[in-house]
C-alpha cells in the first residue's frame, strides 16, 4: 500500500486524471485522451493501493529539459525520483506505454508528488513534461517510446533485484497493441525461464491501436493463454474496477513465475462522446464543432488537480 | 610471430575475479565466443538469453541500471544490425555501461553474408555516447576489457577469437584513443585497424626495401576519433594516406580519416582499402584476396600515390598466415 497517499474517495485520482486530460484536449485541440479514459482506474489502483513507493524525491515543479544523458551529464534529475529513491524493499514502476505520459503526470499531481501547476508545462517546448516521456520526465524510469523494449528493461531490473536479494517488486504498465512486438514475447519467455515472480506486467487492454481496433489489426487473443504458454501466470480483470485491479495484482498466485494482469478496459469510459470515434482513438482531436459536447462532459466532472 | 589461443577467454576469467559486478549474457553463441570457461567458473554470473538478441540487449540495460556490468557475447553482426534500436534506446541514450563484445567481425567468419559485420563501424559511429574499439592482436585482446570497463558507458568491441597473433609487445597494452606507431616514415602514411594490421605489416617491410618510407599506424579506437597521433601522421606524409579496414570503405576507418583530413585542411590523396559491398561465404584468406583487402592491394595503393611502379608480387611478400575457419 502506498502509505503516504489516501484519496478522498475511491476513484478520486481516476476522476482527476480524466478531467485534467480532457481539459488539456479541450485547450490544445487534442491529447491522448482515450488512454487516460482506459487507464485511469488502473493508475489509481497502482499509485494508491498496489505500489510500495518511498516518498517522492522528484522536483516539485516542472523544469527545463535537463539535457541528454552522456558522460558529462549523468546527474540530471530522473523521472524515477518521483517514485522515491531506490530501496531494497520498495517497488519500482516502469511505464512502457509512454504515450500515457500525461496520465502519469496527472496522477503524480493528483497524489501530491508533483505540483499540479506543472501540468501547465505539459508538451511545452523546452520543458521536461514531454508528450511522450523519457528518462527525465516525471514518473519515467526510462525512454520507452520504441515499444517492446521497456518490458525487457523492467524484467532485467527485476532479475538484478532478485540477484541482489531485494524484496521490492518491479511493475511494468503496458498497452495491448505493443504486445504485437516480438520482443515482448522474448521477454516473457526469459522472465518465465528465470522465475521472476517479483515482476508484474499490468496491461491496459483497451483494444485500440493507431489504425483501429486491435482485433482488426493483428491477432492477440487468446492473450491470457499466450502469457501462460510463454511461462507467466496471468489474471484478467475489469480494468475500470480499482478493487479488481488491486486484487489481480496482489492476490493472484504466481510463485516462481512473472505475473501478467490483463485489465480489460474501454478508451471511452467516462467521456461518452468518444464512442462516436471508436476505434480511432489513439490521438483524440476535438474539432471545433465537437467542443460543446466535450465541454459539457468536462463541466459535469468532479475534481481536478490534487485530490 | 607467436600465435596465442583463446586470449579473451583467459583475460575475462582474470578480470571477472576482481570485478564481481561483471556478468555475461549470451544468445546461444557463448561457446563460439570464448565464454565457455567463464560459464563453467561463474555459472551464477552467466545468463543464457536464448536466440533472442533484442530482449538480451534491453534486459542488459535493466541489469546495468542496477549496478551490474553486462558483457554481451555474440557475433558482432547480431549486436548492431539486428538490434540497433535496442542498442540505441535501451543502452546508448541513457549512457549505460553495457559492453557489446562482437565476435567474428567483417570477413573473419565462414558464415557468409548474414554473419559478416561489414558496416558495423559505419552504423555505430553515428550513435552518441557509444565508444567503438577494435582489437588487432593478442596484446590488444588482453587490454580491451579494461578499456571498455573504464569508458563506463556503452562500448562496442570488434573482438577476435581463437588463434590470434601477438603483433605488439605484451608489456605495451592497448591505449584508449591512441594509435600505435608501428613504423616511422615520410612518404606515405598507412592507417590500419583490426586484422588488416597483420596484413599491412606483410607489405610495409617490402615497401621500405623498395625505397618507400612508410609511417604505419595501427588504430584501435574508432570512436571517439580525436587522437592527435593520427592527425600528426596524416599531416606528416609527403605523398598521401592509405587506410585499410576489415569493413566497407564507407563509414569506418577510411571515412573517419577523410573527415579528419577535411576538417584540418590536410589536402593530400587518400586511398581507402576495404569492402565496397556485400561479400559471400568463404575463408578469410580467400575473401581478403578476392575483395582486395590484402598486402598486395596496399602495395598497389602506394604505387598509385607515388606514381611509380614498384613491381612487387605476391612472392615478394611474406606468406599469409593460414587460418582455420571451418567452425562457426
Amino acid at each position: 500500500m502506498n502509505a503516504d497517499f489516501v484519496p478522498s474517495r475511491p476513484g478520486a485520482v481516476a476522476s482527476s486524471i480524466r478531467k485534467q486530460i480532457l481539459g488539456i484536449a479541450l485547450k490544445s485541440g487534442g491529447c491522448y485522451l482515450a488512454q487516460a479514459c482506459s487507464s485511469a482506474e488502473i493508475v489509481e489502483a497502482l499509485y494508491t493501493r498496489i505500489l510500495k513507493l518511498g516518498p517522492s524525491a522528484g522536483l516539485w515543479d516542472a523544469i527545463p529539459f535537463p539535457g541528454v544523458p552522456g558522460p558529462e551529464n549523468m546527474d540530471y534529475p530522473r523521472g524515477s525520483a518521483y517514485h522515491g529513491l531506490p530501496a531494497a524493499d520498495k517497488d519500482r514502476f516502469f511505464v512502457s506505454c509512454c504515450h500515457y505520459a500525461s496520465v502519469i503526470y496527472c496522477a503524480l499531481a493528483a497524489i501530491g508528488r508533483l505540483n499540479p501547476s506543472a501540468l501547465e508545462k505539459f508538451n511545452v517546448d523546452g520543458w521536461n513534461m514531454e508528450m511522450i516521456g523519457a528518462e527525465h520526465s516525471p514518473g519515467f524510469e526510462n525512454t520507452a517510446g520504441s515499444l517492446g523494449q521497456t518490458v525487457s528493461i523492467a524484467a532485467g531490473t527485476a532479475h538484478a533485484r532478485r540477484l541482489k536479494g531485494e524484496t521490492g517488486r518491479v511493475y511494468c504498465l503496458m498497452g495491448d497493441g505493443e504486445l504485437q512486438e516480438g520482443q515482448t514475447w522474448e521477454c516473457v519467455q526469459a522472465a518465465g525461464y528465470y522465475h521472476l515472480d517479483n515482476f508484474i506486467m499490468v496491461i491496459d487492454a483497451n483494444g485500440q491501436q493507431v489504425e483501429g481496433a486491435v482485433a482488426d489489426q493483428m491477432t492477440l487473443e487468446p492473450l491470457a493463454e499466450r502469457f501462460q504458454a510463454f511461462g507467466a501466470a496471468c489474471a484478467e480483470c475489469d480494468g475500470h474496477s480499482i478493487d479488481a485491479v488491486t486484487r489481480a495484482c496482489l492476490e493472484t498466485e504466481h510463485s516462481g513465475k512473472p505475473l501478467a494482469v490483463i485489465c480489460r478496459t474501454r478508451g471511452t469510459t467516462g467521456v461518452p462522446p468518444l464512442e462516436k470515434k471508436w476505434p480511432y482513438l489513439h490521438f483524440v482531436r476535438i474539432a471545433p464543432e465537437e467542443r460543446a459536447e466535450f465541454q459539457a462532459v468536462f463541466d459535469a466532472m468532479e475534481g481536478g488537480g490534487a485530490v | 610471430m607467436k600465435i596465442e589461443v583463446n586470449t579473451h577467454e583467459k583475460t575475462l576469467l582474470r578480470f571477472a575475479a576482481d570485478h564481481p559486478e561483471l556478468v555475461v549474457l549470451s544468445a546461444d553463441l557463448g561457446s563460439s565466443c570464448e565464454v565457455k570457461a567463464f560459464r563453467a567458473r561463474y555459472p551464477e554470473r552467466y545468463f543464457t538469453m536464448g536466440i533472442a538478441e533484442q530482449n538480451m540487449c534491453s534486459w542488459a540495460a535493466g541489469l546495468a541500471r542496477e549496478g551490474y556490468r553486462p558483457f554481451l557475447h555474440t557475433f558482432s553482426v547480431f549486436l548492431y544490425r539486428r538490434i540497433l534500436d535496442q542498442l540505441e534506446m535501451s543502452v546508448a541514450y541513457p549512457n549505460l555501461p553495457v559492453v557489446f563484445v562482437g565476435f567474428v567481425p567483417g570477413l573473419t567468419t565462414p558464415g557468409g553474408v548474414s554473419h559478416q559485420s561489414i558496416n558495423d563501424v559505419g552504423v555505430l559511429r553515428t550513435v552518441p555516447n557509444l565508444a567503438i574499439l577494435e582489437v588487432g592482436d593478442a596484446t590488444e585482446i588482453e587490454g580491451v576489457t579494461q578499456l571498455a570497463w573504464d569508458w563506463n558507458g556503452p562500448v562496442f568491441v570488434r573482438m577476435l577469437r581463437k588463434e590470434v597473433p601477438r603483433l605488439f609487445p605484451a608489456d605495451r597494452p592497448m591505449e584508449f584513443n591512441r594509435a600505435r606507431v608501428l613504423s616511422e616514415g615520410e612518404d606515405v602514411t598507412v592507417l590500419s585497424s583490426g586484422i588488416c594490421t597483420e596484413e599491412a605489416m606483410r607489405a610495409t617491410a617490402v615497401l621500405r626495401e623498395k625505397g618507400v618510407s612508410v609511417q604505419h599506424l595501427h588504430v584501435s579506437t574508432l570512436k571517439p576519433f580525436t587522437d592527435p597521433t593520427v592527425l600528426a601522421a596524416v599531416k606528416r606524409c609527403r605523398l598521401g594516406v592509405v587506410t585499410m579496414e576489415n569493413h566497407v570503405i564507407t563509414g569506418g576507418l577510411g571515412s573517419a580519416v577523410a573527415e579528419l583530413m577535411a576538417e584540418h585542411a590536410v589536402g593530400k590523396p587518400l586511398r581507402r582499402i576495404g569492402l565496397s559491398g556485400y561479400a559471400h561465404g568463404a575463408s578469410r584468406m580467400y575473401l581478403m584476396k578476392k575483395y582486395g583487402i590484402d598486402a598486395l592491394r596496399l602495395t598497389s595503393a602506394v604505387e598509385e600515390l607515388s606514381g611509380k611502379r614498384l613491381n612487387i608480387t605476391e612472392d615478394d611478400l611474406s606468406t599469409a598466415r593460414f587460418v582455420d575457419y571451418l567452425e562457426v
